[in-house]
């Protein structure tokens, strides 16, 4: 497993773009990769296989420690606390999910106005054409109804989702991440990587095996 | 009461203060000691054990009795198909509706599905937000059983409308007469309350169930690429299988699902976005499910009509609600729990408990809302209500519906009482049957509602009764069938449980803990040579210790 180290550039905006560009839009040509196996394929990270919860928390705690930033823990469900073990931010979602469902509130209200105090004024029991208060059930509705949309497809995008391929899952044995195996990737794409000081890293975290994982997208 | 710490419990055990028997009896899951969480997952099940079984239900051949269910549930579908088509080429008056009694079946059916459809919001929404785990063994099925229930409900007020080809102008549409809906009726709420709701429940079910999706398609996956593709087997009415070989069905399991799962790969990153969407949805849906009801009540409680007009309503219809849905979730998971392999692993005696309690609890609310509209009726003094309620409602000397009243009272009321006694709501046969009996009540509680307060109106000219035709029973039968066969397509093709949800609650997943690949068990609820049997029960074997917080 030797690796030629052919773009310095890692985690630079311009190779990050032209890689998001690259990846999700056809006709768009990936930056070359930064390390290729000896056949020449490029590299997309190394993966470490855990058999339970504890050793892949710990050893998420110490990729967290030696510094990486482009990897990421694989799990079939949620794991209480990951956030912290892995060192990364708070999701910014509910704030976008707000300014949506505000906006959607608030045209809402806009639109029963005017069609009823202004399109098409129609007198219901003497009450003022304009007045707020029957307003408030549809504007609470228009309010959720993209919110949800937001919280959804939102959710999708700043993971990346739809994607129709991705190297890892082109892995047998990683797919049993799904099922009851756990899973720690540390992209080539990370400025640190370092293909040794991650195998004996992973190792000595406990890992079942550690791989070399191809780019095949 | 004290909380005692499990080695004190230990102690006192050991010392032959308690009985082993006596802290756990049934599956294991219903202990009594307050200290202890019932264990969620039962009989020593591993986190793959949850994946082959709920994967397994989508993957085996269906059983033969799956194959009865769907051709009498299709078949009973078939009469919404002949029937709603029926009433729209010939006119409303094939229902037996009349000048006085203008809202009958129809609208009886759309407020009992719309409820029916509120539970899997309460299930998935309110109890994630209060931290119920028990919630992940019914979550998924109580979601299908929203969206298949509002489907159901949004056929009624379509085509009550009677020109069918106009029910466009419910929506707020630019049209060549320069006509807008009127945006202060509660029927044009009802219209963006339903909808919303639609959309809503849709988008949260399916986001649930995009990592279960991910699964399904990742074992066809594995398979195909190990080359242990599953047969395609199809069972024929004869009870032979036929072996179709040239259908890989994993491929097609691989591409469908594939398609489905969006490319969702189980990253951390990605879950700690799903959940925060989880929660956005989960806080979302909590006060719409809350107006939609209110709204549907606003329906009734905005008119003059004696028996519509109380301010009792929302509350009163969102209470019935959660009553009758959690009746249906009962009602459709108790058999698929007996006929179904290792279901009861995963929806154990404890849930059925639970969710009994529920029914009691709302069944009470139901009776306390009974026992207000009647006050008020008498303390508001308004002669036309207090008439309203004892000559066309209670009374059998007088009302003429008072049989539909006293099913209502039975149903709703009296027949919930029996989750008093712990043996009756540990017991699946009577939980199943009181659900039932809720079932039909609530049905009854909407035609009262709706029917008695509308065949006398204020002149004893103006009074007619109603008797609904065979259209109108037909129909019913037929969104029945519609709602069944939904619910069977669902068990057989999509997850059942929320996987990773249920993964998510067992002591394996606790990162803090010693959990391994082999748990051990805590010995303090280990019953030596208590009944065992086959199956092998292990109680308490995922007892957790209260005060541990793994959320």
């Amino acid at each position: 497993m030797t690796m030629a180290e052919r773009q310095p550039k890692a985690g630079s905006w311009a190779r990050d773009i032209a890689m998001v560009l690259g990846t999700y839009i056809p006709g768009f040509a990936r930056p070359p990769a930064r390390f290729v196996t000896e056949q020449g394929k490029p590299v997309h990270g190394i993966v470490a296989e855990f058999d339970n919860v504890v050793k892949v928390y710990h050893a998420a705690e110490k990729v967290r420690d030696a510094g990486f930033k482009r990897w990421d823990l694989y799990s079939p469900f949620p794991i209480h606390g990951v956030e912290e073990a892995m060192g990364f931010k708070r999701t910014s979602l509910p704030i976008f999910v707000a300014a949506i469902g505000f906006c959607g509130a608030g045209l809402g209200l806009l639109f029963q106005y005017w069609v009823s105090a202004s399109a098409y004024p129609l007198v219901v029991q003497g009450k003022p054409f304009g007045a707020w208060e029957p307003f408030v059930p549809i504007m609470f509705e228009l309010g959720v109804l993209p919110s949800a949309f937001a919280a959804l497809f939102g959710m999708l995008m700043l993971n990346g989702l739809p994607r129709y391929h991705h190297p890892l899952l082109s892995r047998e044995q990683f797919l049993r991440s799904s099922d009851d195996r756990f899973f720690i990737c540390i992209e080539a794409e990370d400025p640190a990587f370092d293909a040794e000081r991650i195998r004996s890293l992973l190792e000595s975290a406990g890992a079942e095996s550690v791989d070399l994982v191809e780019d095949d997208a | 009461m004290t909380r005692k710490a499990p080695d004190q419990i230990s102690a006192e055990r050991l010392a032959g203060q308690v009985s082993a028997a006596a802290v756990v009896h049934g599956d294991g899951t219903l202990i009594e000691d307050p200290a202890v969480y019932a264990p969620l997952v039962i009989n020593d099940r591993k986190i793959s054990d949850v994946t082959e079984t709920v994967c397994g239900y989508a993957e085996q051949p269906a059983p033969m009795w799956w194959y009865a269910a769907i051709t009498v549930s299709s078949l009973a579908a078939l009469m919404a198909a002949i029937f709603i088509p029926y009433l729209i080429i010939t006119g409303v008056g094939v229902w037996g509706l009349n000048n006085q009694v203008d809202w009958a079946w129809d609208i009886t059916n759309f407020v009992f599905w719309i409820g029916i459809g509120h539970a899997g919001t309460l299930i998935s929404a309110i109890l994630c937000l209060l931290k119920q785990k028990w919630r992940t063994a019914v979550n998924r099925s109580a979601e299908a059983m929203t969206i298949f229930a509002v489907i159901c409900a949004g056929i009624f007020p379509g085509i009550h409308v009677g020109r069918v080809w106009f029910a466009w102008m419910l929506f707020p549409i630019p049209n060549s007469n320069a006509i807008w809906p009127n945006f202060r009726s509660p029927l044009l709420w009802d219209v963006f309350a339903v909808s919303t709701y639609a959309t809503v429940s849709l988008l949260f079910w399916y986001m649930g169930m995009i990592p279960d999706l991910a699964t399904l398609r990742d074992r066809a996956q594995r398979r195909l690429l190990s080359g242990k593709q599953m047969p395609f087997l199809l069972l024929l009415p004869t009870g032979h299988t036929l072996h179709i070989k040239w259908i890989n069905i994993d491929k097609i399991r691989a591409f469908v699902y594939g398609l489905l799962a969006l490319g969702w790969r189980f990253s951390s990153r990605h879950w700690h976005r799903y959940e925060a969407a989880y929660l956005i949805l989960a806080g979302i849906s909590t006060p719409l499910v809350l107006s939609v009801h209110s709204i549907v009540s606003f329906d009734f409680a905005t008119s003059v009509l004696p028996g519509w007009h109380t301010t009792i309503f929302p509350p009163y219809f969102v209470a019935g609600a959660i009553f009758g849905g959690f009746a249906m979730v009962l009602l459709l998971l108790i058999p698929f729990r007996a006929l179904l392999p290792n279901f009861s692993d995963l929806l154990t005696l404890r849930h059925l408990e639970n969710m009994a309690k529920i029914l009691l609890v709302t069944g009470m609310m139901v009776g306390f809302a009974y026992g207000m509209e009647f006050f008020i009726a008498w303390y508001g003094g308004n002669e036309f209500e207090w008439k309203v309620f004892i000559n066309n409602r209670a009374n059998p000397a007088k009302a003429p519906y008072w049989w539909a009243y006293w099913t209502m009272i039975t149903c709703n009321v009296l027949s919930p009482q029996l989750f008093w006694f712990r043996a009756l709501r540990q017991n699946p046969w009577v939980i199943w049957l009181v659900s039932l009996a809720v079932t039909v009540g609530m049905w009854f509680e909407r035609f009262v509602i709706i029917v008695t307060s509308l065949h006398r109106a204020w002149l004893p000219g103006e009074w007619h009764m109603f008797w609904p035709t065979w259209v109108d029973i037909l129909t019913f039968v037929g969104s029945c069938g519609i709602f069944l066969t939904l619910f069977l397509l669902f068990a057989k093709f999509l997850p059942m449980f929320a996987m990773a949800e249920v993964k998510a609650v067992m002591p394996e997943a606790d990162p803090h803990g010693d959990a391994g690949p082999s748990h051990g068990h805590d010995p303090v609820y280990a019953v030596e040579g208590g009944p065992g049997g086959p199956g092998g029960i292990h109680p308490g074997g995922h007892a957790e210790k209260k005060g541990d917080d793994h959320g």
